[in-house]
């Protein structure tokens, strides 16, 4: 093969134009944002089987791609950018970190719509997308209290922001629900990925008496360790029974299909405006994960029923009475903690032991 | 039979400054190959990752922004190198840099008019050296060597951010998230085209070109630094003082750090946050050595790592290469490098008979 500068730009620019069948309407450009390696488990993974299936729905309408691993520095700015430089109409920002530079960019192309996950700042052209994932934290957690002897639940967990600790008070709250002497241990890893430092915290808790463990982390860590010493385990964001076969009783994960398919079909239509989701399991954004057979059937009944009751807005994993961790009534019996305030939990239920 | 290294009997000046330019063009061909056997044409790959960025206004200017802290960070490394001084925190003293300078322009808030800036540059460049002071005492005084001191207070700087982020320092209107509030604009760097990130920090990472440059090559402190570095024998019997040496080079780095820490805080990232900064401390210890410890080398070495970056993430949208395509490429252009330059001191050659000594 001769390299000449023709070759070059045949491949690169002329080729695309004629490869392009001239009956169908051009795909709308659709691009995601990701900020780990997508992997097979995790956060950034259950958002690319959203896309995935998101694809898989709209066909030859859509023209999808992603970045992965994308540092939440200046970095991410650029790449959203180029994304809408070369022309995607719709932009996934699936990280929290992306927030400030996703409403930069967004101003500086009004036509093209955006998407930022679990952020809380919205512009005409900025939408946000979260899930409310203490409703599944609840569930695991009645599991949690009907399958620990010792009422000790360990909790390893990255960081202490909002959404973390609504977890950690939502699956102690579900826990204390079917045994009011349960606690949780909670250990921090100061990182969101990072299956050495998960390990150890996972080890030092079962040596505490932890007999019952799950994790807001994105690795399988705490699965394979609740395996291996035969201590039950809850994951988080996918399920993760294969490594956990015996002991992983289910996972709190997140399921994105339908927004996507929703958010890019309103944008092919035409009729995407920018709002605030915040879905559950009531909206199909939060399922519990397959149970394993290791849970007995009636707790599997009663699992059943509280999800069902919590779709329905039945049941609210934060109703009162609610007791902090400094003894103070949080939420009066007879009421439940607004949205707003559950945005910005910043304190613990009694009952857990670990400083914010 | 062995394959035995020997020590060449001339060398080529021209070679060295050849070496970098043959470690290149080697790593395109790899690349390439590599390319192509991840099944995409390779000359569009190739393409891509080395000349689509420089296309546009946009690319040229991004480019500038991410060599900026490589090159600021790169040209304190290098100096130290040159005078046996290996400082290999460079990320920590970027963090802190940042947390310094960051810390005035949340202390003064809307007040202080156009003093906040330059206070912030200087608290940055201070932060920075502070940070490196540290092994440098430790050195002098106890002689604890530096590497693993200013590697281990890398990690410690990180945590001292996350702290300040998740605690006293935190948005109190973010919903807890972890991140200070935004700068405002007079705590902000100036543009330099408008529409594009590019800011006056690059202006500053390329004086300290000529700047470091004159430094090592005219002055007597450079002079110094050199013979330290060459022949610590020497500079001991010509009453250069060690101590003196280990100090000068890193406070100077650290500081260098720190004000392409405060330029990253102060300019494309607006705010401190858990991450600002992708490794740059790291990736600038390669920069320095594939700029060949020499300031204009470094310069290009800089733009050369910068295009990388830019053009990998380029490669992920257009090409759905993974970003692990790019870390290779990263690898083997300092593999080359390497290569290149035991080549161009050593020949290879195979001895046929291991146990039998030539006359």
């Amino acid at each position: 093969m001769t390299i000449s500068r023709r070759t070059l730009l045949g491949s690169s620019l002329i080729a695309p134009a004629l490869l392009r069948p001239a009956f169908a309407a051009d795909p709308t450009k659709v691009a995601f944002v990701y900020v780990a390696p997508i992997g097979d488990a995790g956060w950034t993974f259950q958002h690319e089987l959203g896309r995935r299936a998101m694809d898989a729905a709209l066909g030859t309408a859509v023209k999808s791609s992603f970045v992965e691993n994308v540092e939440e520095g200046a970095d991410s700015e650029r790449v959203i950018r180029q994304l809408a430089t070369s022309g995607n109409q719709m932009i996934f920002t699936t990280s929290f970190g992306y927030m400030n530079p996703t409403l930069k960019v967004a101003q500086a192309f009004p036509k093209v719509h955006f998407a930022h996950a679990t952020g809380y700042k919205r512009a005409a052209n900025v939408s946000t997308y979260s899930a409310r994932f203490y409703e599944g934290r609840y569930l695991a957690g009645v599991i949690a209290g009907r399958m620990s002897k010792s009422g000790v639940i360990g909790y390893v967990a990255a960081f202490p922001i909002p959404e973390v600790v609504q977890g950690i008070n939502a699956t102690l709250l579900g826990a204390q629900s079917v045994n009011p002497k349960a606690t949780v241990k909670v250990v921090w890893t100061s990182s969101w990925f990072d299956p050495g430092k998960e390990r150890a915290a996972a080890d030092t808790l079962i040596a505490q008496g932890a007999d019952f463990i799950t994790h807001h982390t994105d690795s399988t860590a705490v699965a394979q360790a609740g395996e291996e010493k035969g201590v039950y385990t809850v994951g988080y964001n996918s399920d993760m029974s294969k490594y956990g076969p015996k002991t992983c009783l289910t996972a709190v994960t997140m399921v994105w299909d339908q927004y996507y398919i929703n958010t890019v079909k309103a944008a092919i239509a035409g009729t995407w405006k920018s709002d605030d989701v915040w879905g559950g399991i009531g909206q199909g954004m939060v399922k519990l994960a397959k149970l394993n057979p290791a849970v007995p059937g009636n707790v599997a009944a009663e699992i059943a029923t509280k999800t069902a009751d919590i779709a329905a807005g039945k049941l609210h994993p934060f109703a009162g009475p609610i007791t902090g961790q400094d003894g103070k009534i949080k939420v009066a019996a007879g009421a439940s903690l607004a949205d707003k305030d559950i945005a910005a939990m910043n304190w613990f239920v009694a009952g857990v032991q670990g400083k914010i | 039979m062995q394959l035995k290294l020997e020590a060449r009997p001339a060398r080529l000046a021209a070679m060295v400054w050849l070496s970098p330019v043959v470690a290149v063009v080697l790593s395109a061909v790899a690349a390439g190959l590599l390319f192509a056997l991840l099944g995409r044409d390779p000359l569009v790959a190739l393409y891509t990752l080395f000349i689509a960025p420089l296309g546009t206004v946009m690319g040229l200017t991004e480019l500038g922004l991410k060599a900026t802290p490589l090159l600021l960070c790169a040209v304190g490394i290098a100096i130290g190198c040159r005078a046996n001084v290996w400082n290999i925190g460079a990320e920590g003293q970027f963090t802190i840099g940042a947390i310094c300078g960051g810390g005035v322009a949340l202390a003064f808030g809307e007040s202080g008019g156009a003093l906040v800036l330059p206070l912030m540059l200087l608290a940055g460049i201070a932060g920075g050296a502070l940070w490196a002071a540290i092994p440098a005492f430790l050195r002098t005084k106890y002689n604890a060597h530096e590497i693993l001191t200013t590697l281990m207070l890398s990690y410690v700087a990180v945590q001292i951010l996350g702290w300040l982020v998740h605690g006293p320092w935190q948005d109190p209107e973010g919903f807890n998230f972890p991140q200070t509030r935004q700068f405002l604009p007079h705590a902000t760097l100036p543009l330099l085209v408008e529409g594009a990130r590019l800011n006056i920090g690059a202006l500053f990472a390329l004086a300290v070109v000529p700047l470091a440059a004159v430094l090592l090559g005219r002055t007597m402190t450079g002079y110094r630094i050199r013979v330290a570095g060459l022949a610590p024998g020497a500079a001991r019997y010509a009453g250069f003082s060690a101590a003196g040496t280990v100090w000068f080079s890193l406070l100077l780095s650290g500081g260098l750090a720190g004000l392409a820490g405060i330029c990253e805080v102060a300019g494309p990232v607006g705010q401190l946050q858990p991450i600002i900064s992708p490794g740059y401390g790291y990736a600038a210890i390669i920069v320095a050595f594939l700029g060949r410890l020499n300031p204009v080398g470094i310069l290009f070495a800089s733009l050369l790592m910068a295009l990388i970056y830019l053009g990998g993430e380029g490669l992920q949208m257009d090409l759905q290469l993974p970003p692990a395509a790019t870390g290779v490429i990263q690898g083997l252009l300092l593999f080359f490098l390497l290569a290149a330059d035991v080549l161009i001191l050593y020949r290879p050659r195979l001895v046929l008979k291991p146990g039998v000594k030539h006359a």
